[in-house]
């Protein structure tokens, strides 16, 4: 054994440096803006969950008599055309978009990344096919897809989970799809067809692991359009359906009287609607930095 | 894609428009006067061959010829959607250019966040909090875009800025964001560094060498924002009880009106197109690599 | 300025120090840079990566990245202090004065302004508009040597070579006539043959012009042939400064001596000792030095170099050296031992014949013949060098031996005796272990989301069909094998130094006892002092397991250090094979005989200069009859123009495709032997 077989001189490892997912979880505690997002949306999340314990009022429960009352004391944000109470609808009408949007985001994730990882990939003619097929969906703007499959399906969560999820998709997958791509052209998917590995090792054990960041980024800014979708479809009358105390059913069913003067029975779902959709766009701005610094 | 789509939804056409008590027989006769019992083909084929002749069926509500309906609404939606477009076209890029140029400052974090923020807002939110503030509470403008028969250029576009401004909203963050990043990649580039050791005026350096190439990229997403415009205007169409193509496809769909719905959206289709084959022309024109790449 | 003797120095840095913002912390990059450059002279910065060569360059111009800032010391050209000017000063200073040229043409002219419109601008800042100033523009790209410039001056960047946007660049940069010209790299990734002419073209507008020069290189040889001056730099300190001839001749600080020690000089074959190395890695940016940096790295470091920094001794005739001990600098020991085990050559029937193989693409509707009747054989323990620029068809003659892409039909490629078939999937497994690759790029090489360990247990389980206990043990004798210790197992990629991550790659290639391992390029992206112990490495290796190697390389110092045969592509051919020896010592082919020209040499020994003309043509549409009739030297005639020469045996195993019988080729080259690197 000649000296140079002994493996001094070589420099350690650098430990000391944090793990990659420790770099962004750093670089998001440090973020203002994620916070705020944050923030934002975890208050909504403690209202859908637990608001029925703290509001004052059932939002379901109508008292004609008051029907219309502005702001006041014993009803703080005032009351809507059938004297329900406006403060405890807003507090509760998180609670249907807070569900829907987010399983329409993971469903079109999900469907989106198989896809994405697949045409991405293989390439060749299922991918032309696939992505010109993707291209023409995307043209059609959600609003009219949603529309159409729900005259066709008739309203309900499922269907309206189900029209976001799967009009979502193609743009995860278009995102996925230019990851993979340029994933795939790296010697390292060379070195596993040196090895005989399946196509499906490939995919998933070595390529997926390195398209996780674009996914997350993805997936955050696609939940703040499926909120912003849940709540136009649902002010159009298309998604979530009466009685629920959901904020874009309760504008549509009261900015007719906005002339009159009522501000107070639409003014706060809007704000509710705009403060989740900011937030989660806040989180969303926030994990894209982190991952992109 | 979209005949089919229309065809594919269940529901009895003839079934539809009588009501569920009609008798079966006048169900069967009149979706055979429609001529929606022939063949599926049979029923494309004559589709598509009248629509190119400028026939594009008849209403099953209004039983009237549909071309009318969709020509008056698409005039309308396009006089709204131009409102729109003029307004943020210049005004998105402005924002994206200075906040390129003042990057990681205050103007830029306000200028970005800003735009990231009402770039989300749904436009009936974003609409709603509008005519709140400048219809009822100011009174500045009016909150139904029904402007008086025969109204003038101007009233028409007073009368419209209301309902473009949740459009403007929407596209605003995106533009200035797009033209932001691609302000940015150009400013980090050699070339401008080449520009800039030239010994070049600031100006100069913008204006010749760092505004063509940033905003190119901008160009196509100008373009594929037509498909969102065209959602966003069933929404504002509705909201402001404008009759444009928007909630033209709205009340089809809701009545079942599937003539009406498909000359609707085909025609949807085709204004996207063309958008898109303008924005890539207009890309081939400004990018000397893409003009002129064959020679190479 | 009114003293005359500042007015001489057209650049001076005094204690210049500059430091990078990463992470809320200023990191320095440049330490005290004491520099001047006097009028009319060329200094030559070197250094290995990330030791702040271009941040002087940066500085000086006051172009720093936005994080990057001056945090002490001074900058003065032409005798006016750079960071007093305001905006406008400034503007005119670059405007005037100084110059900068840049690795990468292709990025640092505007993509959609036609090229006129670029030197016209500059000639406008002084007044010069019109048709004047399209005049003085194809003047300059007149004087940079381009063929027909009235067309040029219409096109757009990207439809010139790259030598021809370099020469863009250096026209743009000698227009407003400056009194100091920084070059950056300026011939960096351009082909070898091409990058002589550009440094030719610099040499000879030097003396034209009367601009000073700050050559900035990571490359030895081009400086020493550039510059009169040179200096050192080492963790953003400059370590060693004085005369090109002095300092490669005699250098006084142990970091340029060891640096010197790793290149494979005069010819050097593995068979005569290994290359010397240096221990330890480069400090990091922003490292706490105490002491002398270079001091963990040095076998001659006592406690004083632990602890006392080193100031910059003058050791008169204008030389520095930043050591203790700088007398006895030469007498550093080797870090590596130059002893190697003899290999006695084996007779065995080849591992590897390939027969008339050939690959073609379909470009825009062409066929690109990317591999054109490509026949080589080569024996167990053998290294065969592939040499030739970009568009020879090296990597596309690697990647049909793995089986990455298939080869047309017809020709044939032979392991062991037995034949392999054209794709990698109907290949048998022990075929597939049999042929390995180590990448060029171990960052893209290697799965960033996979630990040490998981990459090599993996490689270990799919070609050496190991499992368990066998699989761990054999993992560490694998780990040893390269000189890596378990710790480094635990980590990603990331977390290690370029030459640690090569060395990973060579372990995960050696998982299966391969009988063939490419090496694509795997020691361009290191440094120098790493570059030499991957080579080790590789030989080490090859002695003991007898693996055969395809070894790529555009470094001919380097591919002749390892190989025993060599095979010349051009265009998609083979324009010379043969042992290395043969190939080397000539008589060649001109092809071979321009490549070794092109090579800038250390000692500035100016041998016979063969420099070729013109761009290297695209296989899509390859000239007629001999493919380097168009820039070649010694072409006879129109036979040259219409017939393609064949592979003929000039001697028993050196072969050659030319006209030139081989004893007139030998009458040409005989004058003049040459010696590459």
């Amino acid at each position: 054994m000649s000296a140079t077989d002994s493996p001094v001189s070589l420099p350690p490892p650098d430990t000391a440096e944090r793990s990659p997912w420790g770099e962004v979880l750093h670089s998001l505690s440090r973020s203002g803006t994620f916070l705020t997002g944050l923030g934002i949306v975890v208050f909504w999340i403690v209202c859908a969950l637990f608001g029925q314990h703290f509001v004052p009022y059932d939002p379901l429960a109508s008292d004609i008599i008051n029907a219309l009352t502005p702001p006041a004391a014993d009803h703080w944000f005032g009351t809507d055309q059938l004297g329900r109470d406006v403060f405890s609808r807003v507090i509760i009408g998180s609670r249907d978009i807070l569900t829907v949007a987010p399983l329409a985001t993971i469903l079109a994730t999900i469907a989106g990344t198989a896809l994405g990882l697949v045409i991405g990939y293989f390439r060749g003619i299922v991918d032309d096919i696939v992505s010109r097929v993707l291209e023409a969906f995307m043209a059609i703007p959600v609003v009219i897809i949603a529309l159409l499959a729900i005259v066709a399906l008739g309203t309900s969560k499922i269907t309206v989970i189900v029209v976001i999820g799967l009009s979502f998709a193609p743009i995860i997958a278009r995102t996925v799809r230019s990851a993979v791509l340029a994933e795939r052209e790296l010697d390292y998917v060379a070195a596993a067809k040196l090895r005989h590995e399946g196509a499906l090792h490939t995919m998933f054990v070595e390529i997926l692991p390195n398209v996780i960041p674009p996914i997350l980024v993805e997936t955050t800014v696609r939940l703040g359009y499926a909120i912003f979708a849940v709540a136009t479809l649902s002010f159009m009358g298309f998604g979530i359906q009466p009685p629920s105390p959901d904020w874009g059913l309760s504008i549509s069913s009261n900015y007719g009287m906005i002339g009159g003067g009522f501000w107070w029975t639409v003014l706060f779902d809007a704000l509710a609607i705009a403060s989740l959709v900011i937030g989660v766009n806040l989180v969303a701005d926030g994990v894209h930095g982190a991952f992109n610094d | 894609m979209v005949f089919l789509g229309g065809q594919v939804l269940p529901g009895n056409v003839g079934r539809a428009i009588l009501g569920p008590f009609a008798d079966q027989r006048a169900v069967d006769a009149l979706n055979h006067s429609l001529g929606v019992d022939r063949p599926l083909l049979v029923q494309y084929g004559s589709w598509i061959w009248n629509f190119l002749h400028g026939d594009m069926g008849t209403s099953y509500v209004f039983r009237a010829p549909v071309a009318p309906f969709v020509v008056d609404a698409l005039g309308n939606s396009m006089k709204l959607a131009l409102v729109a477009f003029v307004l943020v076209v210049p005004i998105g890029i402005l924002g994206g250019v200075i906040a390129a140029l003042n990057v990681n400052r205050p103007l830029d974090r306000i200028i970005s966040l800003g735009g990231l923020s009402v770039t989300v807002l749904p436009e009936f939110v974003t609409g709603i909090i509008l005519i709140l503030i400048f219809g009822v509470w100011l009174r500045w403008l009016p909150i139904a875009a029904a402007w008086p028969k025969g109204a003038g250029i101007l009233t028409q576009i007073y009368y419209l800025i209301l309902p473009s401004l949740p459009l403007f909203l929407v596209l605003f963050g995106y533009i200035a964001r797009m033209a932001r990043s691609g302000m940015i990649e150009a400013l980090d580039s050699d070339y401008t560094r080449t520009a800039v050791l030239k010994g070049l005026r600031w100006r100069t350096v913008i204006w010749r060498h760092v505004l063509r190439n940033a905003l190119l990229p901008t160009i196509t997403v100008i373009a594929t924002q037509t498909g969102y415009l065209i959602g966003g205007l069933v929404v504002i169409e509705t909201l402001f009880r404008y009759q444009g193509i928007g909630s033209l496809i709205f009340t089809a769909a809701r009545g079942k009106d599937f003539p009406m719905l498909e000359a609707g959206i085909l025609t949807i289709g085709i204004v996207y197109a063309v958008a898109t084959l303008i924005a890539d022309f207009l890309y081939s024109v400004l990018n000397p690599r893409i003009r002129l790449g064959a020679e190479q | 300025m009114t003293d005359p003797r500042q007015a001489t120095n057209a650049l001076e840095l005094k204690e210049l120090s500059v430091a990078y913002r990463v992470g809320r912390r200023n990191r320095a990059v440049l330490r005290n840079v004491n520099l001047t450059i006097k009028a009319g002279e060329a200094y030559g910065l070197v250094g290995e990566s990330g030791c702040g060569k271009s941040t002087v360059a940066l500085s000086v111009v006051r172009y720093l990245p936005r994080n990057g800032s001056i945090t002490g010391g001074s900058i003065a050209l032409d005798g006016k202090d750079v960071m007093k000017l305001d905006a406008e000063a400034l503007r005119r200073a670059r405007a005037d004065s100084v110059s900068m040229v840049y690795q990468d043409p292709g990025k640092a002219l505007n993509p959609s302004l036609r090229i006129g419109r670029q030197l016209t601008e500059i000639f406008e800042l002084t007044g010069v508009t019109g048709q004047a100033a399209e005049d003085k523009a194809l003047a300059m790209l007149n004087r940079v040597r381009i063929s027909d410039p009235a067309s040029v001056m219409q096109r757009y960047p990207h439809q010139l070579s790259g030598g021809m946007q370099q020469r863009v660049a250096i026209a743009m940069a000698l227009a407003n006539d400056p009194s100091m010209l920084i070059l950056d790299e300026p011939t960096t990734g351009l082909d070898a043959t091409v990058e002589a002419e550009v440094l030719d073209l610099i040499g000879q507008l030097r003396r034209e012009l009367s601009a000073s020069i700050l050559f900035i290189s990571h490359n030895l040889a081009v400086v020493s042939n550039m510059c009169d001056r040179v200096g050192v730099l080492y963790a953003g300190m400059l370590v060693e400064e004085g005369s090109t001839r002095d300092v490669f001749n005699d250098p006084r600080h142990p970091y340029t001596v060891a640096l010197l020690r790793c290149l494979p000089r005069g010819g050097q074959r593995k068979d005569q000792g290994r290359l010397d190395t240096i221990p330890g890695f480069l400090p990091g940016i922003g490292a706490t030095i105490v002491g002398c940096a270079f001091a963990d790295r040095c076998a001659l470091a006592t406690e004083r170099c632990r602890a006392e920094p080193p100031p910059l001794y003058e050791l008169g005739e204008g030389r520095l050296s930043r050591c203790h001990y700088h007398d006895r600098a030469q007498s550093l020991p080797r870090a590596t031992p130059a002893e190697i085990a003899a290999v006695t050559p084996k007779q065995a029937p080849p591992v590897l014949q390939v027969e008339g193989l050939n690959k073609t693409y379909a470009s825009h509707g062409r066929p690109l013949r990317a591999v054109k009747d490509v026949s080589v054989s080569l024996r167990p323990g053998e290294t065969l060098g592939l040499v030739g620029e970009s568009g020879s068809g090296k990597t596309t003659f690697a990647r049909l031996l793995l089986g990455l892409v298939p080869p047309d039909d017809g020709g044939s490629i032979e392991l062991e005796g037995k034949k392999l078939a054209p794709r990698l999937a109907s290949r048998s497994e022990d075929q597939v272990k049999a042929v390995q690759i180590v990448f060029q790029n171990p960052d893209s090489a290697l799965n960033r989301s996979h630990s040490i360990r998981h990459i090599l247990s993996r490689a270990l389980k799919r070609l050496g069909g190991l499992t368990g206990k066998t699989l761990d043990n054999r993992l560490e004798e694998l780990v040893r094998s390269v000189r890596l210790t378990d710790r480094h197992l635990a980590v990603k990629p990331r977390q290690l130094s370029g030459g640690l991550k090569q060395r990973v790659a060579i372990a995960r290639a050696f998982a299966g006892d391969p009988r063939i391992v490419v090496c694509d390029e795997p020691t361009s992206a290191l440094d120098v002092s790493v570059q030499a112990a991957i080579l080790n490495l590789l030989a080490d290796l090859q002695s003991k397991q007898d693996v055969s190697y395809i070894f790529i390389s555009h470094d001919l110092g380097v591919v002749r250090y390892l190989s025993d045969k060599i095979a010349v592509l051009y265009l998609g051919r083979i324009m010379e094979f043969g042992s290395s020896e043969a190939v080397f010592s000539g008589p060649h082919h001109p092809y071979t005989e321009a490549l070794l020209s092109a090579v800038p040499k250390l000692d500035r020994t100016e041998s016979a200069r063969i420099r070729l003309d013109g761009d290297i043509p695209s296989a899509a549409n390859p000239p007629t009859g001999c493919v380097f009739h168009t820039r070649c030297p010694r072409k006879i005639g129109t036979i040259c123009e219409t017939q393609e020469p064949e592979l003929t045996e000039a001697q028993p195993g050196h072969t050659i495709r030319c006209h030139i019988p081989y004893d007139e080729l030998a009458r040409l080259q005989k004058p003049k032997a040459m010696e590459p690197a």
